[in-house]
């Protein structure tokens, strides 16, 4: 904050801040801002902004929110595969030439791939999933908090915006996707990049942690009477265990880079190499928070893999408690292995030890629950959907992710593979198979959930294929140019061994490009031919628990009348007990009229203005900081004080839209030969 | 590089013989190694892990194969039944039985949780032993040869030879207190002698690294770390910094030129003859940022400035003069 910036109308922005001169940038800021705008421009021509105002943004319904959590981490997923792209592309022709990109370029480009990847898509993906599928199959109608969560997701939107809006105006972080100190302090990172990936991070982070207490109040506190803890679906299980690890997890994110920007900002020294700061400080805080964030990131993702295998083999989950003890198992160990990030910190033998084993302990419950969906497919009868391909792809290449995780967290061999291309390898053979993996099986499972038509087999399938051959011949080279002592984040080199591998990842980054495409295509020739791919029943997939109990899409409320639980797979008992009696197992109901909360603007204004806040300090454009907080305060004053919290749903719609989803039922049970 | 084929009779050898870091491998172990390496050259040929060139790189090479061996005795046969499964039990199969209602056995269960259990007991014992004898600050020579559990320091201090490291803005700077010269990105050792390096930085966090030799050690201003590393014999290896420090971390690469005793002897008398002085003044103008720096050498070295460093009362790393939107902070 020198004077000589801090006093002007606009801060630090100037027409400079545009990178005129640079034309990968100014051609990527342009693309954005060309089809952000004409997206816009479109909606508004159709005709669609009230609906969209009306059903979407403003909807606090946890369906809707789910999808829109969705769409965005899709979104944000073709920015990051650009990244990802980019970045291949660079280290192939980098050999003995500088690329095509300058360090100062591709050193954001590689912060800005690792930022978005993990934060606006597996964290919004996992969250989406979460936000469409855990009222459903408790049983309820909602979380406990339906207009937070609204507020959590616009929140997040703004992050993302935040991260996207440094293509155009200023510059990314060039210092790395978690920013370490000291190279992210004034003295050596003085631009705004620094400033952009703290100030998405603190919005975003905070609508995270919302989501995080929401969803743990929602599964402790709202479920469908009957629906105990020992009966709740294991999605819910390892949603509750990552929305505890967001409960405790997140706040440190939020500190350590409330800290750095204290650094930044206004002199601190937390971390900086001078006047008492400690770096290393920064290196515990940030991965005592970011060894959690994996799991938080896997663990709803095994929850899909529990569903789709159980599903898909026609069985139930094998081992459920031991599946149940094995989630716990994870979310407590999650916090006691944060140290395996840095064993060549120079510790001691002894703290390296310990770290070292209490990071192969956490290997322990993992195993368990591969073994557990091995058994669940035993004796089972598996249909090979697309979700079931996604799964047994997962369950086939997370082992020998977590079989190198295993290896670099011996201390030892760490010594040799820390920050190596081994490295990137095997984080990319968790995250890829195991969280992007999961996310698609989800999307491809409960796709005809949320929209009443499924998604097309063939050409799910083939992207399957694609991603799956395409993620090996992308990482598997780098598993060995890391063993011949490639470091990771490298802009050229001039190693000749490197070079063969290099250019064979860029061909496997290719062949995931074609899988995307692929998804796109296959959501596209969905939509089109959707009236011929509807499920009436809502229930295409013969699945086992209650959100296939409902319609497709389901109603507002999603349950006519909450569902009595009495097994721990209530919806396919029962379909048991229907089949065996050759009607509906539940009478109609009397129906009755169901107050569902009012759709509010709380969380798009909250978001408006936290862009607002959070451009204006990265700018350091004071007199718009106190502009958007005030602007914020006064969002909150008029939510607080409103008068009409609900709408009713009168009985005769309940009733309606009840009847039509039962009838369409009783006439499929009568279609089915007897059991 | 060698044919993958010359390159796997060579390492099988390496394993057969049996070096010193075989010492606690059983006969079986080293039979099982020698089946599994060509998997890994398969997978490829590693030139760090598996053309290990000191002591340090060959301790970490057979905990790295032991562990693997240990893994993959689970996890191959873990992936075999995993397609097996999904493939006998597909829906059209009409032999396969379908069993329902199966979901619990309390057999099963003991087995899945026992199997990972005993593995991770047994590689948490080979991480606890192997984190006590390869820690960067054990030294490396007499202590080294019987593997002691209890680590004892400067066993070996007074033979090994004293290299002090810095990493700045994007060179290495080598400082060889016992002779009093210093040297810019590259490094001069003697082969056969354990070198105890200090290292740490002028400027962000860097990771001193020589693939071929050993551990990877953190550069961070105001602290220093200690490493033993150690070259079996004469050769160049390459190093490089490990942990991304700015826009010109691509180059922070050197040669580490392993020589005779003899001369490194000669050499460092060569070295004490010419070239400029590493005074204060020399030394801030290393902190300016640069990039490529052409290796050269010091004749004289201010005393204490390694320490200076470490204490911080010399200048630091100034690091870029400001950031985009002014186009002076590009390095080129």
């Amino acid at each position: 904050m020198s004077g000589s910036t801090g006093l002007t109308m606009f801060g630090k922005l100037s027409w400079q801040a545009i990178p005129f001169d640079q034309p990968i940038p100014l051609a990527a800021g342009a693309l954005v801002v060309f089809v952000l705008c004409g997206t816009v421009i479109w909606i508004a021509l159709k005709g669609y902004v009230p609906y969209l105002w009306r059903e979407w943004i403003t909807s606090v319904d946890h369906k809707r929110i789910g999808i829109m959590y969705c769409t965005l981490a899709a979104v944000m997923l073709l920015r990051g595969f650009i990244d990802a792209l980019m970045m291949r592309a660079q280290q192939a022709m980098a050999f003995h030439s500088g690329g095509y990109l300058p360090p100062e370029h591709y050193d954001q480009i590689f912060s800005a791939h690792g930022t978005i990847m993990i934060f606006f898509v597996a964290m919004p993906f996992m969250i989406g999933l979460m936000n469409f599928v855990v009222p459903l199959q408790l049983g309820v109608r909602d979380v406990a908090f339906p207009t937070l969560n609204s507020v959590s997701f616009w929140l997040t939107c703004a992050g993302a915006l935040l991260v996207n809006m440094s293509l155009v105006v200023g510059e990314f972080s060039r210092a790395t996707w978690l920013a370490f100190p000291p190279l992210s302090e004034l003295r050596y990172s003085p631009g705004v990049g620094v400033d952009y990936y703290c100030w998405a991070l603190e919005i975003s982070g905070i609508g995270t942690l919302m989501t995080g207490i929401n969803f743990v109040t929602t599964i402790l506190k709202i479920r469908a009477p009957g629906m105990h803890y020992t009966r709740m679906p294991m999605f819910c299980w390892t949603a509750l265990a990552s929305n505890l690890l967001i409960v405790a997890a997140f706040p440190i994110l939020t500190a350590t880079l409330a800290m750095l920007l204290l650094d930044r900002y206004v002199g601190f020294h937390f971390f900086t190499n001078d006047a008492g700061g400690n770096a290393m400080m920064f290196m515990n805080l940030i991965w005592a928070w970011g060894h959690p964030e994996v799991y938080i990131l896997i663990l709803p993702a095994f929850g899909v893999y529990s569903e789709v295998v159980s599903a898909f083999s026609r069985k139930p989950l094998f081992g459920y408690r031991s599946m149940m003890m094995a989630t716990l198992a994870i979310c407590l160990i999650s916090f006691m292995v944060w140290l395996h990030h840095f064993f060549t910190m120079g510790a001691g033998a002894d703290v390296n030890g310990f770290f070292g084993i209490m990071s192969m302990v956490i290997a322990v419950p993992t195993g368990v629950k591969i073994f557990n969906w091995l058994f669940t497919m035993y004796g089972g009868r598996i249909r090979y959907s697309v979700a079931m391909l996604w799964a047994v792809g997962f369950m086939v290449s997370f082992v020998i992710g977590g079989m190198t995780g295993v290896l670099l967290a011996n201390p030892p061999a760490d010594f040799q593979l820390h920050n190596s291309e081994f490295l990137v390898a095997h984080f990319h053979n968790v995250i890829i198979p195991g969280v992007i993996f999961g996310a698609f099986a989800g999307y491809n499972y409960w796709f005809p959930k949320a929209f009443g038509f499924s998604l097309d087999e063939r050409l799910g399938k083939w992207s399957f294929w694609l991603w799956l051959v395409g993620f090996w011949v992308a990482f598997a080279p780098l598993y060995v140019v890391g063993l011949e002592g490639m470091t990771r984040r490298l802009q050229h080199y001039d190693r000749a061994d490197w070079h063969p591998w290099l250019l064979v990842a860029a061909g496997g980054v290719v062949l995931i490009l074609c899988g995307i495409c692929l998804q796109i295509a296959q959501l596209a020739v969905s939509i089109r031919s959707r009236d011929a791919r509807r499920e009436p029943t809502g229930d295409p997939w013969d699945a086992r628990n209650l959100e296939w109990a409902t319609a497709s899409p389901p109603p507002p409320f999603n349950f006519a009348v909450l569902p009595n639980v009495m097994h721990q797979e209530p919806y396919w008992d029962m379909k048991v007990r229907a089949r065996e009696a050759g009607h509906l197992a539940t009478p109609e109901p009397r129906y009755e009229p169901i107050e569902m909360p009012r759709n509010s603007p709380t969380g798009f204004v909250t978001a408006f203005f936290a862009v607002v806040t959070g451009f204006a300090l990265i700018w350091h454009i004071w007199w718009l900081v106190a502009l958007g907080l005030a602007g914020a305060y006064a969002t909150f004053v008029v939510f607080a004080w409103r008068d009409i919290e609900e709408v009713e749903i009168p009985a005769e719609e309940v009733a309606r839209l009840d009847r039509a989803n039962r009838a369409a039922r009783s006439a499929a049970l009568r279609r089915e030969p007897s059991a | 590089m060698g044919s993958p084929f010359t390159r796997g009779v060579r390492v099988i050898a390496n394993v057969e013989v049996g070096h010193a870091d075989a010492r606690r491998a059983p006969p079986r172990a080293r039979r099982i190694l020698a089946l599994l390496v060509p998997l890994i050259l398969l997978a490829g040929c590693g030139r760090a892990v598996l053309e290990p060139a000191g002591p340090v790189t060959r301790g970490e090479r057979l905990i790295l194969l032991d562990s693997l061996a240990i893994m993959l005795a689970i996890i191959i046969p873990v992936i075999a039944t995993t397609l097996a499964f999904a493939f006998w039990y597909r829906r059209s199969n009409t032999r396969a039985r379908y069993l329902p209602t199966f979901a619990y056995s309390g057999r099963i269960e003991l087995l899945v949780w026992s199997i990972p259990t005993l593995v991770v007991v047994f590689l948490g014992g080979i991480a606890w032993i192997g984190s006590h004898d390869l820690d960067p600050a054990q030294p490396l020579g007499e202590a080294a040869a019987e593997p002691p559990v209890a680590p004892q320091p400067h066993v070996a201090a007074a033979t090994a030879l004293e290299v002090d490291v810095v990493s700045l803005d994007w060179k290495w700077l080598f400082i060889y207190p016992q002779q009093d010269i210093a040297s810019v990105n590259r490094l001069v050792i003697p082969a056969g002698v354990p070198v105890r390096f200090r290292v740490t930085s002028a400027t962000v966090f860097n990771v001193f690294f020589i693939p071929q030799l050993g551990s990877e050690l953190y550069c961070m201003a105001g602290m220093a770390g200690t490493l033993y590393l150690e070259a079996d014999h004469p050769g160049t290896y390459p190093g490089l910094s490990a942990h991304f420090s700015g826009d010109g971390f691509s180059d922070m690469h050197f040669d580490v030129q392993a020589v005779r005793t003899a001369q490194f002897t000669a050499w460092a008398a060569a070295t004490r003859a010419a070239g400029p002085a590493l005074d204060d003044a020399a030394y801030e103008a290393l902190l300016t940022p640069t990039q490529r720096v052409r290796p050269y050498t010091y004749r004289f070295v201010r005393p204490g400035l390694f320490d200076a460093i470490v204490l911080q009362s010399v200048p630091r790393g100034a690091g870029p003069r400001s950031g985009r939107p002014s186009p002076a902070v590009r390095p080129r």
